[in-house]
């Protein structure tokens, strides 16, 4: 297909497409109106367990088992992507050192903001079922966090302070303690992912039950995930080069080493 | 304009499909589909406003009868964005491989079934 067809014939997609969307949006309720269904079913049952968060109530409560399946998906793609970026052939791995300039001022910044965004973090994940934010964006921070010292010019220093096998098993886990809540729901209570522990009291710390314990899990595997992600994307840039010369054959130092291994 | 947030999503949408189309660049691909995605996430967070409603946070001021914006969409679109990431992380590693294989990342350049 040559690029004029091309474009034909996504100036036709674009056209119909455009026309399909205008016949639905005039057709839709009236943007911003007072008319929600699911939203007066899911503040009710948000209030029925006494969360304070909807959000968090909707996705670890209301729909837990969809969130497992999104969970699942992140894992499946980390694992996709660690598999996807080991050494090939004639590659092999260098020693990184941390040569190369950094500002003072950046430097001090990464100082400053590195302990305040791990706090932070947890911060995020332990009132995910009473304040905005949870599992996914405190894992998401915490891993920002962690990714400061790089920033921060001290690759070396990031390696230490990840300890990559400890984030591969912690991604695993987050997702087992996942679906063992699950089971537990449905061992202990009526379903699957039901709610089963007490739910106290509205917009107390310890309340909407199992929320924040699902909150943790998915913090755990969130965290890891970015951070496993990122360490094999960081490889790829800093510490694998392609073996020089054209010699064929597979390089017997090429094969995975530590980091990569899964 | 009584729907003109819903109309800015198609556009963001309709943007990075331009873009998947018309790339020359993978990595730029694999950014136009996420430029794409984000437009979904407009029409979700749209489709749950309302006027005068807060966020659905409860406790304190905003009780059960404080109209809130649809929480039911703002999860929804949370999925969306931890699946867009996921999606993105593996289609760069498919480029950075595509790029050791072939030495180009010009989508046009690639030999045909392996683009």
């Amino acid at each position: 297909m040559t690029r004029r067809i091309r474009l034909i014939v996504l100036g036709v997609g674009i056209a119909a497409f455009s026309a399909a969307m205008l016949l639905a949006f005039t057709g839709m309720p009236r943007f911003g109106g007072d008319v929600h269904a699911y939203r007066d079913a899911a503040v009710a049952a948000s209030y029925g367990h006494d969360t304070a968060n909807a959000v968090s109530s909707i996705n670890f409560d209301q729909r837990g088992f969809d969130t497992f399946g999104e969970e699942t998906i992140l894992f499946c793609a980390v694992v996709g992507v660690a598999a996807l970026l080991r050494p090939v052939h004639r590659e092999r791995r260098r020693e990184v050192s941390d040569a190369g300039h950094v500002l003072e001022s950046t430097g001090l910044l990464v100082y400053v903001l590195f302990p305040l965004t791990v706090v932070l973090a947890v911060n995020v994940v332990a009132h995910g079922a009473v304040t905005p934010g949870g599992g996914f964006q405190g894992g998401v921070i915490l891993s920002t966090g962690i990714h400061l010292l790089y920033v921060g010019g001290r690759y070396s220093l990031l390696r230490k302070l990840r300890p990559l096998g400890w984030f591969q098993q912690g991604e695993a886990l987050g997702v087992v303690l996942f679906g063992a809540l699950g089971i537990a729901g449905a061992a202990l209570g009526s379903a699957l992912f039901a709610n089963v522990i007490p739910q106290g009291q509205l917009s107390d710390f310890i309340s909407a039950g199992t929320v924040p314990l699902f909150n943790v899990a998915v913090g755990m595997t969130v965290c890891s995930s970015v951070v496993v992600l990122l360490a094999s994307f960081l490889d790829q840039a800093l510490a694998i080069r392609a073996e020089r010369g054209n010699g064929s054959g597979p390089d017997p130092r090429s094969g995975p080493e530590e980091g990569t291994a899964s | 304009m009584n729907h003109y947030a819903y109309f800015v999503s198609v556009g963001v949408m309709l943007l990075g499909v331009a873009g998947i189309a018309t790339s020359r660049n993978l990595v730029h691909t694999v950014v136009c589909l996420s430029v794409a995605q984000s437009g979904t996430y407009v029409l979700l967070i749209a489709v749950g406003f309302q006027y005068g409603g807060v966020a659905p946070i409860f406790g304190g001021q905003v009780g059960s009868r404080t109209p809130v914006v649809d929480p039911v969409v703002q999860a929804l679109t949370l999925t969306d964005i931890v699946v867009s990431a996921a999606v993105t992380s593996m289609l760069l590693a498919l480029v950075i491989q595509i790029a050791k294989r072939h030495r180009a990342i010009d989508p046009d350049r690639l030999g045909r079934l392996e683009g």
